[in-house]
């Protein structure tokens, strides 16, 4: 039977974790995702398993590469800044294969911003950030509970792909408090061997875990196989939720912590008598372009709201192409918008 | 010519723990005496089989195709904390680290200090040899007062570039560090001494004593546009007035 508790969303993803298996967490202390390493030095050891508070990011990421590599299931989690840090190691363990889950409880910036929460990071999350052709599964939560099952979904799938997960939240999905269900824990001795890890070469050939090679053809052939993954991961992992789109004019399309706003949105639009629905990826790498596009073609205008200065907008114009008007509405620095905002901006575009 | 009463005695040979495939390093260089050191540390003591490298970037970066060991390949800087990542998640390993100057001694100067106060149970491997040699001569930070590189071209001027830096020395007054050496391998006796450091800096390790780092200066011919003899001479008259043989630490 699984326990219903009152959890913040921080503490939801750090003990959502430790029921998915993670055995090596590593992170450096940053606002507003404290309560994540905090539940982690508190669990962690209590638990026979290995909390590291690292002197840096840099060292964060480099240690779950380590342990990654090692072939345990393994975790770092951050904010903002913190996470700019981290990206020469994601390159790193994107280009050599390996699984992780970053969480990027994301704040106000660029900069030192502030501690509020935003939604200024999707570039780097979605499009690179650290160097070289590389992605990582980015996943979107919408509401504490969807925290939780997101964090256990990002091991299953940085596992099955061997590739880096991000949760990517926001400073209020970390800080609410909501009634969550958190599933049985996974037993790690019972998670599928994996071959490939730097265990020791007894008995067979030495495992090597890299992202390096001098040679172009070589390289390119290891670029290539990056690439028939990531077509792998478009092809079976998009995600993402519809509300009241059959009859709607007007979609908006928006993911976490707004996407629950336009939820309330869409009510009252409704019951204004405004044909409104809710486009909301869940997946933000791989995007559900064609899903988006196919809806598109039934509406009139197709509105992104997001708290930052358009930056899913790129991706919801690339798969709209023009059969909508795409509007934008958008806030920054840390300001949320409200219901009633963004109902006037519905209000603008849905006549 | 043999005759029937000559005998083949095996006195020198490959350790098992090393691969066949050909090193990269250039003539005189002491990264092919240290590599082969650790193939023989590790045949010694019977731990091939449970050791993970670490391979830093730098000369060493290929450092992952000379052991039969399983290995890593890291970012510059960061192999002290990868090596943190795989003794955590598999306590049963045996990890050591093979870092350069630059990679530990500037760039890593963080993740290098952080494992050893941790007292990670880790074995790193810290060649110093005062030279960016992979990215072609640039200053590094062990480089010595008046040293000419490509970044130096009036040598090394502490005015705006500092002095060299005594990495061990900074380490060693760390608490937790239970092995902190300088080694040369400029003749048979200093080879024999360093031979000793790596195997007793493994040997800690196997015994869950904790971190031991084990600092070796080596040569640069290449890039000290030096011979190998004289590139040797140079470690044994000049290199060792600034970077003193011996042990810092021995807690052992």
């Amino acid at each position: 039977m699984s326990d219903r508790l009152l959890l913040r969303g921080n503490e939801v993803i750090a003990e959502a974790a430790i029921r998915a298996g993670c055995q090596c967490y590593f992170a450096y202390p940053i606002t507003p995702q404290g309560e994540l390493v905090e539940h982690m030095a508190r669990r962690m050891p209590a638990l026979g398993r290995t909390f590291i508070q690292a002197e840096s990011e840099v060292a964060a990421i480099n240690m779950v590469y380590g342990a990654s590599a090692a072939g345990v299931r393994t975790m770092t989690s951050s904010s903002s800044p913190g996470i700019s840090l981290k990206l020469e190691g994601i390159s790193y363990i994107a280009g050599s294969n390996l699984p992780a889950v970053i969480v990027n409880v994301v704040r106000g910036g660029p900069g030192l911003g502030n501690i509020a929460p935003a939604q200024s990071d999707y570039f780097q999350a979605t499009k690179g950030g650290g160097h070289g052709d590389y992605h990582m599964i980015v996943l979107g939560p919408s509401t504490v509970p969807e925290a939780g099952e997101l964090t256990a979904l990002a091991f299953e799938l940085a596992d099955r792909y061997r590739t880096p997960v991000m949760i990517l939240a926001d400073g209020l999905l970390g800080q609410m408090m909501e009634a969550v269900e958190l599933p049985e824990p996974i037993d790690p001795a019972t998670l599928p061997e994996k071959p490939w890890a730097t265990t020791g070469a007894r008995g067979r050939d030495p495992n090597i875990v890299l992202s390096f090679d001098l040679a172009p053809e070589n390289l390119k052939r290891m670029n290539l196989e990056l690439q028939a993954k990531y077509d792998a991961i478009r092809a079976a992992e998009i995600r993402y939720e519809t509300a009241d789109v059959d009859d709607a004019d007007l979609v908006v399309v928006a993911y976490g912590t707004i996407a629950r706003i336009a939820k309330t949105v869409v009510r009252m639009a409704r019951d204004e008598g405004l044909r409104v629905g809710l486009f909301r990826p869940i997946t933000l790498w791989p995007f559900p372009y064609d899903a988006l596009r196919e809806l598109a073609g039934r509406v009139r205008t197709v509105l992104t709201v997001e708290m930052s200065a358009g930056q899913m907008w790129e991706d919801v114009r690339l798969a709209v192409a023009e059969r909508a008007g795409t509007p934008f509405y958008g806030e920054m620095g840390g300001v949320v918008p409200t219901p009633r905002e963004i109902l006037s901006e519905v209000r603008k575009h849905a006549h | 010519m043999p005759t029937d009463t000559a005998k083949t005695v095996t006195v020198f040979s490959r350790p098992k723990s090393l691969t066949d495939v050909r090193f990269t390093y250039c003539p005189g260089c002491h990264h092919g005496i240290i590599t082969r050191i650790i193939g023989q540390v590790l045949d010694e003591l019977g731990i091939q089989e449970r050791t993970v490298g670490i391979a830093p970037v730098g000369c060493s970066v290929f450092a992952y195709l000379w052991y039969r060991c399983d290995a890593l390949q890291v970012a510059h800087g960061r192999a002290s904390a990868v090596a943190t990542g795989v003794k955590r998640a598999r306590p049963d390993l045996v990890v050591f680290s093979y870092q350069g100057d630059g990679d530990f001694a500037s760039i890593g100067t963080a993740e290098s200090i952080h494992a050893a106060n941790r007292g990670e149970n880790i074995t790193v491997i810290f060649v110093n040899n005062q030279i960016y040699g992979m990215t072609g001569g640039e200053m590094a930070p062990t480089t010595l007062v008046a040293q000419k590189t490509i970044t130096s071209p009036d040598g090394r001027d502490p005015k705006t570039c500092g002095y060299p830096i005594r990495f061990s020395e900074i380490i060693a007054q760390l608490d937790a560090p239970v092995y902190v050496t300088r080694q040369a391998l400029y003749d048979t006796r200093r080879i024999l001494d360093c031979t000793q450091a790596i195997r007793k800096a493994f040997q800690n390790q196997v015994e869950g004593k904790g971190y031991s780092l084990v600092e070796i200066l080596s040569t640069c011919p290449t890039n000290w546009h030096m011979t190998p003899v004289e590139s040797n001479r140079h470690v044994a008259e000049v290199v060792t007035k600034v970077f003193p043989l011996g042990d810092l630490v021995n807690r052992g």
